[in-house]
């Protein structure tokens, strides 16, 4: 079976092992004097400039997860799978405006993760540490779906086997050889990697975009090959074009991923790590440049269609895994060596994400819980020292969802991640405007939002599937008593949820006189730029000149 | 191309000015892609492309434009 994919694999192993060397060397670009502080290793040294930064944002948003479950979704559904377009057209007015005040306030104060911007506005542990698990949890999942992309194109090179172990033994090793580098690079490795993934998506993307419609009649015809398949299928929510009914979805779906994707904290660490404003504001200008390429990659979902691709089949027997729709249709309609770079781009498409999400996910846990629970005088080499044996855990525990668990849990806790994350926007994203909330009444939007988005999710079912439960993301109004057929996204209505109890809370708490707390910071610090005497590092590089960047620490 | 500064000298390299009223020029690629009445529909169709299509990726036009356009209205004076 394998053999049939010679090419294929070879081309996929050499640009893989390819960028795994520079994983490596990746430790020595742009070095520091000192690699043992969170700031060199976590954040690569504060000091991105605007190209690093395009490829490292743009490889960190646009994963290859992204890359396959977008076409998949166009297969399927249709017009719904669009929503990724205006999704990421949204994003980034939203980062422009927001993200900029995180970034000056987290340089004038050393904030690593968003955890630690809300403890110290809101002077409070425990809001902080609910941010920071929050942000774990969501991101664990969206590490295991990168193996989800990763296993899509070996399956299509037929590498694959009977037992689970052997299955799986192709991810494990390049997981291992991810782990490897992240540990000793930390975020260089990945802004190094971003080059070489981005350019092979783009010669993809190009070619595929050009050499496809040719041989399948041109654009014209891809779409009313598209249309006759949805005219055909019983579903009444698929076609060409939205319905009365999912267009409310649709716009929710793609206002609330925008809103979510930026609280992510793999999205917050790349804007972090750049040099300055200037840096973070012409790439909002510049990254929309992948949102074209995922608008067209989403097409790819209608030239399968055209082009009559069958997906391989699913896990269990009677179902198919649509995850190799676009992998299938690279191997039949490009010559072998080019499906291989293609495949080559979706694989080094994985790593990018995973390690920039795991190095996130580690410093959360350094931060907010390690150092403020467990040892609070943890020096910066400490500090670094437990976020590169955390991501090593992270890693471990995303192959064994993916080795010991469905796929398909995965995929649910992906949906939910996207969904509990956007609950901390009031603290984190409002937080950067206003001190208006208080923080015990935060805590209980926190909480109503994430019981009621729970508590939709699991009433959703999925009828192609037959689950009754965590079926996706549309929620149907008519379970709350409205008299209509119309969906909503649930991340939405339980972020608004979470806005109304925390204003409520937040009245009655101050009518109440409980203690607000005091604000480490001042409406000054959200507009410092580099420059600034008070932003702290990038100019002490070495460990004995480092401070503590932690600015208003309690005395404890 | 000055937008309203209110700001001490001594500041004046390390401080930006993210609350000019040009930010809520930002406020269009945020809600214009986010009405379906405008690209929920087949024609007119453009190299094959249904409106549904063409226009949402037109719309990514819309958002570089409006992100150029801010940031060249409020950044630095004699920036780099």
């Amino acid at each position: 079976m394998w053999r049939d994919h010679l090419t294929e694999i070879i081309v996929f192993a050499v640009l893989f092992l390819l960028v795994s060397a520079m994983g490596f060397v990746a430790a020595r670009w742009r070095a520091p004097k000192d690699m043992a502080h969170l700031d060199e290793w976590g954040l690569g040294g504060r000091s991105f400039g605007g190209w690093v930064t395009w490829f490292l944002v743009g490889g960190d948003l646009y994963t290859a997860y992204t890359f396959v479950a977008v076409p998949a979704l166009m297969f399927g559904a249709g017009a719904a799978g669009f929503f990724a377009v205006p999704y990421t057209i949204v994003i980034y007015p939203l980062v422009f405006l927001v993200l900029c005040r995180l970034w000056s306030v987290s340089h004038r104060h050393g904030f690593v993760t968003p955890a630690d911007f809300v403890r110290s506005r809101f002077d409070s542990p425990v809001l902080a540490l609910l941010i920071a698990i929050t942000g774990i949890v969501a991101t664990m999942p969206y590490i295991a779906l990168q193996l989800v992309g990763i296993e899509a194109v070996l399956k299509t090179m037929g590498v694959t086997g009977d037992s689970a172990v052997a299955r799986h033994l192709p991810i494990i090793i390049a997981f291992a050889i991810l782990a490897a580098y992240t540990y000793q690079s930390g975020l260089r490795a990945p802004a190094l990697i971003a080059f070489v993934k981005d350019a092979l998506i783009y010669i993809v993307i190009l070619v595929a975009v050009i050499w496809l419609p040719q041989k399948l009649g041109g654009w014209g015809s891809i779409f009313d090959a598209a249309e006759a398949k949805f005219a055909a299928s019983p579903n009444p929510n698929d076609g060409i074009l939205l319905n009365a009914n999912n267009q409310l979805q649709y716009v929710t779906l793609a206002l609330g991923s925008a809103l979510a994707l930026f609280l992510y904290p793999h999205s917050i660490t790349g804007v972090l790590a750049s040099r300055n404003r200037d840096v973070i504001k012409r790439n909002m200008s510049a990254l929309p440049a992948y949102s074209l390429v995922l608008g067209l990659i989403a097409l790819l979902g209608f030239m399968a269609i055209a082009a009559g691709v069958k997906p391989l089949p699913g896990a269990t027997a009677g179902t198919v895994d649509s995850n190799t729709v676009v992998p299938v249709l690279f191997d039949q309609q490009f010559p072998d060596w080019f499906a291989g770079v293609a495949y080559a781009a979706i694989g080094i498409g994985a790593l990018v994400p995973a390690a920039i999400m795991s190095i996130a996910a580690a410093n959360l846990f350094t931060r907010n819980i390690y150092k403020e629970y467990l040892k609070r005088d943890a020096t910066p080499a400490q500090e670094a020292n437990v976020s590169k044996i955390t991501s090593l855990v992270v890693k471990v525990g995303a192959v064994a969802c993916i080795v010991f668990l469905d796929p398909q849990f995965s995929i649910d806790l992906q949906l939910i991640g996207g969904v509990i994350i956007l609950q901390t926007l009031p603290a984190v994203a409002l937080g950067l405007y206003t001190r208006w909330f208080h923080r015990g009444a935060l805590v209980a939007g926190w909480a109503a939002g994430m019981g009621l988005g729970m508590w939709m999710l699991y009433q959703i079912p999925n009828v192609a599937t037959k689950r009754s439960h965590f079926g996706g993301s549309a929620f149907p109004l008519s379970d709350f008593g409205f008299d209509t057929t119309k969906t909503i996204y649930v991340g939405i209505v339980a972020v608004l949820v979470n806005l109304v109890v925390a204003a409520l809370v937040t009245l009655a708490l101050r009518a109440a006189k409980v203690a607000e707390g005091v604000d480490g910071t001042t409406p000054d610090d959200y507009f410092a730029d580099e420059g600034d005497p008070r932003v702290s590092p990038g100019v002490t590089r070495g460990a004995d000149a480092a401070p503590e960047p932690v600015a208003p620490e309690p005395a404890a | 191309m000055s937008a309203p500064e209110s700001e001490t000298p001594g500041s004046a390299s390390s401080r930006a000015k993210d609350h000019s009223p040009w930010n809520w020029l930002l406020f269009i690629p945020i809600v214009v892609p986010l009405i379906p009445v405008f690209f929920n529909a087949d024609s007119p169709r453009v190299l094959g492309f249904p409106r549904f299509y063409w226009l949402q990726l037109a719309y990514i036009l819309l958002g570089v434009a409006t992100t150029t356009l801010v940031y060249q209205l409020t950044k630095k004076r004699g920036g780099r």
